[in-house]
């Protein structure tokens, strides 16, 4: 379409402002993070650090216990992730092929589940984990990102699995294939991008959570990275920035990698999904 | 319970028909149970007994019996005029952060939408906000709102605008802060739900309304817009109510502070169950808070609904 050379230029300066706006406060953080302790109490801060020095990196280390919690975050993270493609699969192919009322129920809840109050679900789970005796335990965590993750994971999958030609399966059905059979080597296969996308962004949504990882996880030697993080904030706000940052920096680069790789199936997944329910 | 494969199912299976549709629902429903026993004992039924606790004198650690009290909580908070001050505010912040959240994001799609050099650096940096836990985020705006090492007053200060303040600890600029911190964290959910709209509306009728001689906003009026209208809808609802039980930022950022300035209804519901242990009263908190965003956000569709006849 033909654009006139003014508008373009307008368009460029307007591309030029947000990606000011989304990037600075990252670069602040880099920066910051490579910054000795003399140069952050300098009166007039540059965006390059003069002498950059890995030693925030290693007071960091020193200070909490950052490789135990990014542990702990990674082991909730995994485990959450495989158990929500493991069971949401099976249950976003009846979503997306039946019409039962248990397919509509779960497609009510799915959608009824992104308004919920985490005030109101925080504290009975609170209560009904220290009954079954999984509160302030890693497996409780997983089992509350297993749920939690469902609703978004099922969304994705559903799109996914509309996908995939209903033909194939019943071309398998014809050839004596049995109902499983058929999920098994026919569509799951066929699947397999689409749970690997669902299965990061549900590792993604586990490794970044902070709510429940506080209210659940009481020892220290439990507690997640973002839980953890938070400790380098002191009782008055008061904060040892370098240090912070350099942790910080740390704590988001797994999402970041993973997010490198998923990128386009993500968007991709939220489209299909807009697109056809 | 008929779907679309049975009715085309080929005749030659016919002879089997006796028990198919039984067989069936055993399948669904040992397809559907792993994923259901979990929803339900982690997450409806939590949010009924929830509602229940609501109504009881529910504390933690307490050996007495929790005892039903009606409506006693409810009426306490009425009068509790520390909580409707945090309601207020939660609802400052929540759509103070989703309008200019949706109007940005909105400028951000339509340029992304463009072919535009650079795009691909802009559709990167726009993802990563999602990617990064809610608790960086906040320890990032720290660093940049510090009043000493933070770039923000630097900046002010290099364009001769004073020498700036302490932002998040100042009872004046410290919800208009976090505000624009809450901006910058959802602008990528919004803006791949918008893009994702764009990329649906009729290309030929954009063309043909170019070749009429529309003018570009006109054609976003007639054309683009009301493409994305249901979109739009969606994504601004859920961003009113993902902003209003929104906890990690502002507990990272300002802990409530200054003088409560920034405590939103989650964190002092929080604050009211795992710090005082007063589960029944904080339940009621949050069924008071369910209860008004609902009516809240009926309001809002059925009104914006309307207006879409009316145009």
């Amino acid at each position: 379409m033909r654009t006139s050379t003014g508008a373009r230029a307008g368009q460029y300066v307007a591309l030029l402002a947000y990606l000011v706006f989304l990037a600075f406060p990252l670069l602040w953080l880099i920066s910051t993070a490579f910054k000795s302790p003399r140069e952050l109490g300098s009166l007039h801060p540059t965006w390059i650090p003069r002498h950059p020095t890995l030693a925030n990196f290693r007071q960091a280390f020193d200070e909490q216990p950052l490789l135990h919690a990014a542990l702990n975050s990674l082991l909730a993270a995994l485990g959450a992730a495989l158990i929500a493609v493991v069971i949401a699969t099976p249950m976003a192919w009846v979503m997306a092929r039946r019409r039962t009322l248990l397919a509509r129920a779960a497609t009510g809840w799915v959608v009824v589940s992104q308004a919920f109050p985490f005030v109101l679900v925080i504290i009975p789970l609170f209560l009904v984990l220290k009954n079954l005796r999984l509160i302030d335990s890693l497996a409780g965590l997983v089992l509350v990102y297993v749920v939690w993750s469902l609703p978004f994971a099922l969304w994705m999958l559903v799109g996914y699995v509309r996908a995939v030609p209903p033909e194939l399966e019943e071309a398998a059905a014809v050839d004596g294939a049995g109902r499983l059979r058929t999920l098994v080597s026919v569509t799951a296969p066929l699947l397999a991008p689409g749970i690997v996308a669902t299965a990061l962004f549900a590792f993604v949504t586990a490794w970044n959570e902070f709510f429940f990882a506080l209210v659940l996880l009481k020892t220290p030697e439990k507690q997640t990275l973002p839980v953890v993080l938070t400790h380098f904030i002191g009782a008055e706000g008061v904060a040892d920035l370098g240090p912070l940052a350099a942790a910080a920096f740390l704590a988001i680069l797994p999402s970041l990698i993973v997010f490198a790789l998923i990128q386009r199936r993500i968007t991709g997944g939220m489209l299909t999904g807009a697109v056809k329910s | 319970m008929t779907s679309v494969t049975e009715v085309r199912r080929p005749s030659s299976r016919a002879p089997s028909r006796g028990h198919p549709r039984r067989t069936h629902d055993h399948a669904a429903w040992f397809l559907v149970l792993p994923a259901l026993i979990p929803i339900l004992v982690l997450s409806v039924g939590p949010l009924l007994y929830g509602v229940l606790l609501a109504f009881t004198d529910s504390q933690s650690g307490r050996t007495a019996p929790t005892q039903w009290i009606g409506g006693l909580n409810f009426r306490d908070l009425l009068h509790d005029t520390l909580f409707w001050e945090s309601f207020r505010i939660g609802l400052v912040w929540a759509v103070g952060v989703t309008v200019p959240q949706f109007l940005l994001a909105l400028g951000l799609a339509l340029l992304l939408n463009q072919d535009l050099r650079l795009r691909w650096l802009a559709r990167a940096l726009a993802i990563v906000p999602w990617a990064m836990p809610e608790v960086v985020v906040g320890i990032m705006w720290r660093i940049v709102y510090n009043p000493d090492a933070g770039i923000l007053n630097e900046t002010l200060h290099n364009l001769g605008l004073g020498n700036g303040r302490d932002w998040l600890s100042s009872l004046t600029t410290a919800l208009p802060a976090v505000i624009v911190v809450g901006v910058w964290a959802g602008m990528p959910q919004t803006t791949v739900a918008l893009l994702a709209g764009l990329q649906n509306t009729p290309r030929e009728l954009h063309e043909a309304a170019a070749v009429d001689g529309a003018g570009a906003w006109r054609r976003f009026r007639t054309v683009t817009w009301p493409a994305l209208r249901p979109v739009a809808l969606a994504i601004t609802a859920l961003n009113l109510i993902w902003n209003f039980n929104s906890f990690a930022l502002v507990y990272v950022l300002t802990n409530g502070g200054p003088g409560g300035r920034t405590r939103l209804p989650m964190l002092f519901a929080y604050e009211e169950a795992f710090r005082y242990g007063q589960f029944g009263y904080a339940a009621a908190m949050g069924c008071v808070m369910v209860a008004v965003i609902s009516v809240l956000l009926a309001v809002f569709l059925v009104g914006r609904l309307r207006g879409g006849d009316d145009s």
